[in-house]
């Protein structure tokens, strides 16, 4: 074997990836054009929004609040180190506000959405009902991925910020029950410490994540194979395409924001 | 009137249609039969433009398919799709009468309803019908909802795709009925495809038979059993030996 042809896989490989990306991003563009032009399908995006953001409270509050809890734990151990226990407030607000509720939510959202979305638009696929969308005049584009894209836009900085609330509570609680902490301090510390656009960039990344959940998973339900185990595949990489593209987005905006 | 002339199509090296010549008159029932696999349904999609043909031309009522209006140009047809392709998440009078809650053809819901429940009985089911889901009907339900769907909006053109696939002989007779019926009363020109030669006498104004990616014969029903032509008389008849291969 020369050398060569690893390489040439290599190659290969990397512009595969490459050109993935750039049908998605034409993807997202193509959505993001079809979102400023009628027909607007105001029941559908209603829909969505129920299904994205309402649905996903439970998940996201439970997540936020068992990560807010343990956060507490972890920085007060690691502050007895060094004699900060006090920080715990700060850091678990701070915490929970710029990374874990925007993150975890986003990636507890990609888990439950962009599967779905990739399952019900894949299962549509094959059974013909995209193309019977388009025989009844209407362009699947606007129909099915607006709707979503704008409904998890829109709905997943909501529940990031319901998440943010249910994480700092979280370690609240634990703080007040298990660490010693006095409730009105707590508090005070928490809200004392936390800025505005701890909270801010923290919605931004909701927002972010919602346009790449729906994305991801409108992208890959559009493309899904043929039969269940298509439609299965497609579901796969809906969540795994969402998961990643989270966290590198997650890198990114937290480097444009708080870099020095 | 449909006219194609010279339509190829490709999928990677599997090389579907390899130019197909057709005309359907205006008015008139054209049932395009072939064995599975020989690109009946392509050739239905190539025309709606949901595939887009590498080489030849379409016409519709004189105009280039591709260059007509989407909108205005797929206001035209009605189509059933050999699954039915209801929309799971839609009750039945919604599905029948979707065109009828958006876009240009848009009217008030109560009105869009009434239509559908009127298209509804036309094929033989009940108003009741109009409030379940599709999950809740049997297949010969969803494919005369997924009829009263198709000629909701009283299109030029119907496309019938595999109409009695999965269906028992009796249901099978009364959607071949229906499907006459429906396209005589409204004077719509219908494509229909199918392997299925009950339909095919049952519907047909003309045939046509698509063989290794061209049209290779057309011609009425009588002509049809009269033909001395291998590959339809073949075809007709179910023989298991002649010059179509019967494994592929």
């Amino acid at each position: 074997m020369s050398l060569a042809t690893p390489l040439a896989h290599l190659g290969q490989l990397v512009l595969g990836m490459l050109a993935a990306a750039g049908r998605v991003a034409i993807f997202a563009l193509d959505a993001v054009a079809h979102l400023l032009r009628p027909p607007f399908y105001l029941r559908e995006f209603l829909h969505a929004v129920l299904q994205i953001g309402w649905l996903s409270l439970p998940v996201v509050g439970l997540t936020a609040l068992f990560t807010g809890a343990a956060l507490a734990l972890q920085i007060y151990a690691g502050g007895a180190r060094f004699s900060a226990e006090s920080v715990v407030p700060s850091i678990v607000a701070i915490g929970m506000a710029r990374e874990l509720g925007p993150v975890l939510g986003g990636l507890m959202v990609a888990a439950r959405v962009a599967s779905s979305i990739a399952a019900e638009i894949g299962t549509m696929k094959v059974t013909e009902q995209i193309d019977a969308l388009v025989t009844l005049s209407t362009h699947p584009t606007k129909y099915l991925t607006v709707p979503r894209v704008l409904a998890a836009t829109l709905t997943v900085p909501v529940l990031v910020a319901v998440g943010d609330s249910i994480g700092i509570m979280g370690g609240w609680l634990v703080g007040i029950t298990r660490l010693d902490f006095n409730s009105a301090t707590y508090i005070k510390n928490t809200v004392d410490f936390l800025e505005f656009w701890d909270v801010g960039s923290g919605l931004v990344k909701g927002a972010a994540f919602g346009f790449i959940v729906a994305v991801m998973g409108c992208y890959h339900g559009m493309h899904s194979g043929r039969g269940a185990q298509g439609v299965g595949a497609a579901t796969k990489s809906a969540v795994v395409g969402a998961s990643v593209l989270i966290l590198a987005a997650n890198y990114l905006l937290t480097e444009v924001f708080f870099s020095a | 009137m449909i006219e194609l002339a010279g339509v190829h199509k490709a999928f990677g090296a599997n090389r579907v249609l390899r130019g197909v010549d057709l005309r359907v008159e205006q008015g008139s029932s054209m049932v395009v039969i072939g064995g599975s696999g020989t690109g009946k349904s392509v050739l239905l999609k190539c025309i709606l433009g949901l595939v887009t043909p590498e080489a030849g031309s379409i016409r519709v009522a004189g105009e280039a398919a591709n260059r007509a209006s989407r909108e205005a140009f797929l206001a035209r047809f009605g189509m059933l799709f050999q699954g039915g392709a209801l929309f799971d998440s839609l009750p039945v009078w919604q599905n029948v009468a979707f065109r009828l809650l958006r876009g240009a053809m848009k009217r008030p819901a109560a009105e869009a309803r009434d239509i559908a429940v009127e298209k509804l009985r036309r094929v033989g089911l009940q108003p009741e019908v109009a409030e379940l889901y599709p999950a809740e009907l049997s297949g010969g339900m969803q494919k005369r909802v997924g009829l009263a769907r198709a000629i909701a909006a009283a299109p030029q053109i119907i496309f019938f795709d595999e109409p009695t696939t999965g269906l028992d002989p009796i249901m099978a007779g009364v959607i071949n009925e229906l499907i006459r019926e429906i396209v005589v009363e409204m004077g719509a020109t219908a494509v229909t495809i199918t392997h299925d030669m009950r339909s095919v006498r049952a519907i047909a104004d003309h045939v046509a038979m698509l063989h290794d990616g061209v049209i290779r014969w057309t011609g009425t029903v009588t002509q049809m059993d009269a033909t001395p032509d291998p590959y339809v008389h073949q075809f007709v008849n179910g023989l298991g030996h002649g010059p179509i291969a019967a494994v592929r």
